[in-house]
């Protein structure tokens, strides 16, 4: 008998069947009558739920185990003694189970009696009426009176009654309102341990506990002296979410209300790309929750997607078209068609003065696949050069170029769900928990089930070691040497003789790996000879690839640690060489995946953004792909590649480019050595910004088009997995355009002054439709479909119509896999007598990349300032302390912030993140970068610290020209 | 501990539950060790717990709260543990409990102002046969009336 198969939900059931879905041979059984079929391990409860019958119960959901406190889901079972818990017991052949019976519903009445005896009956005015489980099964269960009242005079059993003076309520806890997003309320509190449970089983922090016991229970964050804000609570929102009452509660509920009406769509914020239920009332958005049957996250969320969407309605934003004609006037708001106008006529006259090359685009990585699309093809089909490119060259581009070139496919082998299968995960360069916190969980939940992990990183990131996950190895490497590390755990495998041979064999090239084997045994990459270099002690690295090789289903997640350096492509390849040498690709469990940064950089990417390649990653040089989009668009395509955004500005400079359009990045900021790059914008004649805010960039700039949010436009999104995710329209954008609208009005702008046939698209699902006619990988991706499946990973084509969860399970995309000679070069950076520190940058979890969004939501009650984590030994021998201001040196730049002294940094190493513009942590960093595709060597740069006491010349300058930059004058009457 | 002893640093407790690591389950050993060491569970241990033995600290304060015999402060220099479970209801203990909270002048769980004594309430010592019973200390005392309680109570006079 073949094992049955749970059905798939209607599209929008969001019922929660109680327990969690189980895989095993089918069981039937019989439930109020009803024949059910489910899978063996499935309880009761759930096999209910199948069969359409929601038993009673409290403390069961079916994101978690089940745990048998509540006492509602108790059923009769014929054969059985006694009411056994429906969530606890699991279903058995030929069963019969009751679920009504008159004894039931009296021991329902009688617990639930209990419940409420201990429950304050505020309903009315209860912030979660009319969404409260406690309500709904009071109703359920028919409670009609509840006989236990505290004595008259006596003493106070009960913990929501609050008494002033003498005969005050001990167990009356007041409200925590620590965390700027819900508040925890103990007086509503039933202890049923869902959030508690959440917190350890869907999270993985541990952060909530019951403290106390009896009826001295209670929900407590954290130590005896904790609130939820100084706990080790991260604010993912899932115990808010497992709250079956008013307990744990948002409170934009408190404020707004409960909504009536959702829309599901994609979070804005990292490469996870989480599905959300905007819940709203009218167009009021009154919060996000994450959606249960969403792919990437399953129903889990992070404190950005979940809370911090406030951004979106943030004063700061900019509503109105803004021009000016040089960047030392204040702004002027003028209406759409004025700024279009001057935007297009100074695009057309630089042209014609510089030349058809003069101008280009910059494409956002937190726009939609359709805009992405929409701002290449402007370049492209109107400017008529190839000078496009995104915010990938400054992270990811070295991930297209390494697995490009060995697999022949620029993008993650697996989706997320595959990490629940891998044995051995190393982590190379990523601090998940931080960068892609719900992937992180996911992560976690799996080691906490035994799974090995390893974590090359020069930092103690959390995963090292945090609640119940300890990383077999962490090999702190010196930042810079990863290739010698990569190459040195090659070097182990292959001398031992570790390597999975059939893989080889019949998925690379034979030749090819005797070369490689050749190479990577050379006793100078063995890591002994590499452990002075690297700072990893050689036998600690010898077991962690023998861990890797042996230890089962071994998988790669690697970030930006490994591609923004000078060697980042070569890493990227060294990984590769890894997975295949070890036979870890094309099954689950295993693979390739590189955590992307931002929300659509995947998408992005393959939209064609980089200046040699049209979409689908084809070059720009191919006659037959360049005709493809010559006959689509009716114009003629440059065979030339573009510029880079490096040579963009270098061209800027030299004086050769002008013009700019960039669309979502915030390059100022983002991008490495931010003097060059203030040199380059203030060297050009039109920058346009379109954006939601007057971010650094647009200091520089000449036209504003206000941009639209996320949750203001249709389109979709491409996570890290290659999933395309549905963004839909939760209300009509605030700017008056979706932004791919105003891409196509600039776009008419210009077409109108050339005489050439204008842009028509009326809906985002036409231009997928176009994306889906042009590109191969793309070709079976339309809006129809992600309606009916929810989402898709490409390639989706009449060979995958359904997509590719998994890529390379039988053969390469390009027939054979290539290993890789990795040869170890030092980057130019290095540390020495005047800098001798190597400083090394990140993000933390409360803020994404510029922090230009997060930036203006409560999120900076956890990070409200960069600063600079640097090692108590090097900190004592500068004379620095806890907390003290410091400069930050490079042969770039310099600037100041606080130090946070730790031992989380090697000696000789320090860190911080980007995400404050006061502190400009790319003043400091270089301009050396990856010698494939320039992607910026943010990870290293020679620094020195030392103690300061304010910010630096640069600073004050930098904020200076800013304030001035941004005067707006309002529009004339 | 000493009212007033300086707070336990982190080093000493990590030497006091260094031994116990090993163990299956080794928080409640650990915890038994610090209250013996210092008559209490320090909150500065929750931390230090919790990195030893790589758990939350939500988890351990959960583990310490639940056990009513951990204290989170020092107890007085004795501890009468008087039984309230119903054998000894029914032969008098409530009675007992309240002249003895009365002669002292305290509450239940409070601890005398001279810092001597400590009272508390003990759900059955197993001394049912014996009722009223109670524990001074280490040692358990049964058929308790209010002279043998006196006698009881100046034995816990130094």
């Amino acid at each position: 008998m073949k094992d049955f198969i749970i059905p798939a939900y209607p599209p929008g059931d969001d019922r929660d069947m109680g327990t969690p879905a189980r895989t095993g041979a089918p069981v039937t059984l019989t439930v109020d009558g009803i024949d059910v079929t489910v899978p063996e391990g499935t309880s009761v409860m759930r096999a209910a739920a199948e069969a359409g019958i929601m038993v009673p119960k409290l403390c069961a959901s079916d994101n978690m185990e089940a745990f048998g406190s509540c006492r509602l889901c108790l059923v009769e079972i014929d054969g059985r003694r006694g009411t056994p818990a429906s969530c606890t017991t699991p279903v058995s052949e030929g069963m019969v189970v009751h679920t009504q019976s008159d004894k039931l519903r009296r021991m329902r009445r009688g617990v639930m009696e209990l419940y409420i005896s201990d429950h304050p009956l505020d309903c009315l005015t209860c912030a979660a009426n009319g969404d409260c489980e406690l309500q709904d099964m009071a109703g359920e269960v028919g409670l009609r009176d509840v006989r236990y009242k505290a004595p008259e005079g006596g003493r106070l059993d009960n913990h929501f009654t609050i008494r002033e003076g003498a005969g005050t309520n001990a167990r009356y806890v007041p409200k925590d309102e620590s965390n700027p997003y819900f508040t925890y309320d103990p007086a509503k509190c039933i202890v049923c341990s869902r959030c508690v449970r959440a917190c350890e089983e869907v999270q993985g922090t541990f952060a909530l506990t019951i403290e106390g016991r009896g009826f001295d229970s209670r929900v407590k964050a954290g130590g005896p002296d904790d609130s939820f804000l100084t706990s080790d609570c991260v604010s993912c929102g899932a115990c808010v979410q497992a709250c079956p009452t008013a307990t744990l509660q948002e409170k934009s509920v408190y404020e707004l209300g409960t909504p009536e009406r959702s829309v599901i769509t994609t979070c804005a914020y990292c490469g996870v790309g989480c599905s959300f239920k905007a819940e709203l009332n009218g167009d009021q958005l009154v919060r996000m929750v994450p959606y249960k049957h969403g792919k990437a996250n399953r129903g889990h969320s992070c404190v950005k997607g979940r809370f911090a969407y406030g951004y979106a309605s943030h004063k700061d934003r900019i509503l109105k078209p803004m021009i000016r004609d040089s960047i030392d006037e204040p702004w002027r708001e003028v209406e759409w068609d004025e700024a279009l106008a001057f935007a297009a006529g100074r695009m057309l006259g630089i042209q014609k003065k510089y030349g058809r090359r003069s101008v280009g685009v910059i494409t956002s990585s937190r726009c939609t696949n359709e805009e992405t699309y929409l701002v290449q093809k402007l370049t492209r089909a109107v400017f008529m050069n190839n000078n496009t490119d995104t915010c990938a060259r400054v992270c990811h581009s070295p991930t297209g170029y390494g697995l490009g070139k060995a697999f022949g496919t620029s993008a993650g082998t697996q989706d997320f769900d595959s990490v629940m299968h891998s044995d051995v995960v190393m982590i190379i360069g990523a601090n998940p928990t931080d960068g892609h916190p719900v992937f992180a969980s996911r992560l976690k939940k799996r080691l906490r089930a035994g799974a090995k992990l390893i974590v090359v990183d020069p930092r103690r990131v959390d995963i090292v070691r945090s609640a119940h996950v300890e990383a077999a190895h962490h090999l702190p490497l010196r930042p810079g040497t990863n290739v010698a590390v990569v190459t040195a755990m090659a070097h182990v495998i292959v001398t031992e003789g570790l390597m999975d041979e059939d893989f080889i064999r019949t998925r690379c090239d034979w030749d090819e790996f005797q070369q490689y084997a050749e190479f990577v045994s050379q006793p100078r990459h063995s890591p002994e000879a590499t452990e002075m270099l690297t700072g990893v002690p050689a036998a600690d690295l010898r077991a962690a690839a023998r861990l890797f090789a042996t230890g089962g289903n071994g998988s790669i997640y690697y970030g930006l640690g490994v591609t923004e350096h000078s060697q980042g492509s070569t890493t990227v390849m060294g990984i590769a060489n890894l997975a295949m040498l070890t036979g870890n690709i094309g099954r689950e469990g295993v693979g390739v995946n590189p955590l992307r940064g931002q929300n659509n950089v995947q998408g992005s990417c393959d939209m064609g953004s980089f200046p040699h390649e049209l979409p689908g990653y084809r070059h720009v040089k191919l006659p037959d792909v360049r005709e493809i989009y010559e006959k689509a668009w009716g114009v003629e395509i440059d065979p030339e590649p573009g510029l880079r955004i490096p040579n963009m500005l270098d061209a800027a400079v030299e004086g050769s480019f002008k013009g700019l359009y960039c669309q979502g990045e915030d390059i100022l900021q983002s991008d490495p050595d931010t003097k060059h790059v203030a040199a380059g914008l203030a060297a050009m004649e039109c920058v346009i910004v379109h954006d939601l805010f007057l971010n650094e960039t647009a200091n520089y700039a000449h036209v504003f088009l206000p941009g639209s949010s996320f949750l203001e436009k249709d389109g979709t999104f491409t996570n890290a997995e290659r999933r395309i995710n549905r963004v839909r329209k939760v209300m009509a954008p605030r700017n008056g355009y979706e932004d791919w609208e105003i891409t196509q009005l600039l776009a008419n702008a210009m077409l109108q002054e050339m005489g050439g046939a204008k842009w028509t698209y009326t809906h985002p699902a036409q231009i997928m439709d176009e994306i889906a006619a042009t590109t191969p990988s793309f070709a079976g991706v339309s809006y129809e479909l992600l309606e009916e499946v929810g989402s898709v990973q490409w390639p989706c084509n009449e060979a995958a119509p359904q997509g590719t969860p998994m890529m390379h399970i039988d053969g390469f995309a390009s027939g054979k896999g290539r290993l890789m000679i990795t040869e170890y070069v030092a980057t130019d950076e290095r540390s020495g007598p005047r800098y001798p520190l190597l400083l090394t940058t990140g993000r933390i979890l409360a803020h994404y990349n510029v922090g230009a969004q997060t930036r203006r939501t409560d999120n900076v009650a956890w990070h409200p300032e960069d600063v600079l984590e640097i090692h108590p030994h090097d900190a004592e021998v500068r004379g620095v302390k806890q907390g003290d201001w410091v400069r930050l040196a490079s042969r770039s730049g310099e600037t100041t912030l606080r130090a946070l002294l730790t031992d989380r940094v090697s000696p000789g190493v320090v860190y911080t993140t980007f995400h404050h513009p006061d502190t400009q942590a790319n003043v400091v960093t270089t301009d050396f970068s990856d010698w494939a595709t320039n992607c910026p060597e943010f990870k290293v740069t020679a620094v020195q610290v030392s103690p300061s006491n304010g910010p630096s010349e640069w600073q004050e300058r930098y904020n200076e020209q800013a304030e001035r930059s941004r005067r707006i004058l309002p529009a004339a009457e | 501990m000493h009212h007033n002893a300086p707070a336990p640093t982190e080093e000493e407790i990590r030497e006091i539950v260094a031994g116990f690591a090993a163990l299956e389950g080794p928080l409640l050993p650990m915890l038994h060790a610090l209250q013996d060491a210092y008559g209490h569970v320090p909150s500065a241990a929750i931390p230090v717990l919790a990195d030893v033995l790589n758990l939350g600290r939500a988890e351990v304060h959960g583990v310490i709260s639940f056990y009513h015999d951990f204290r989170d402060h020092p107890a007085g220099r004795h501890v009468l543990k008087i039984c309230r479970a119903e054998a000894c209801q029914s032969m008098g203990a409530n009675a007992l409990a309240e002249e003895t909270l009365k002669k002292l002048g305290i509450g239940w769980h409070d601890t005398t102002p001279d810092g001597r004594v400590t009272v508390e309430p003990v759900y059955c010592l197993g001394l049912c046969a014996c009722a009223p019973a109670a524990m001074l200390d280490d040692r358990l005392v049964g058929r308790l009336d209010d002279a043998r309680m006196d006698r009881l109570l100046e034995e816990a006079r130094p």
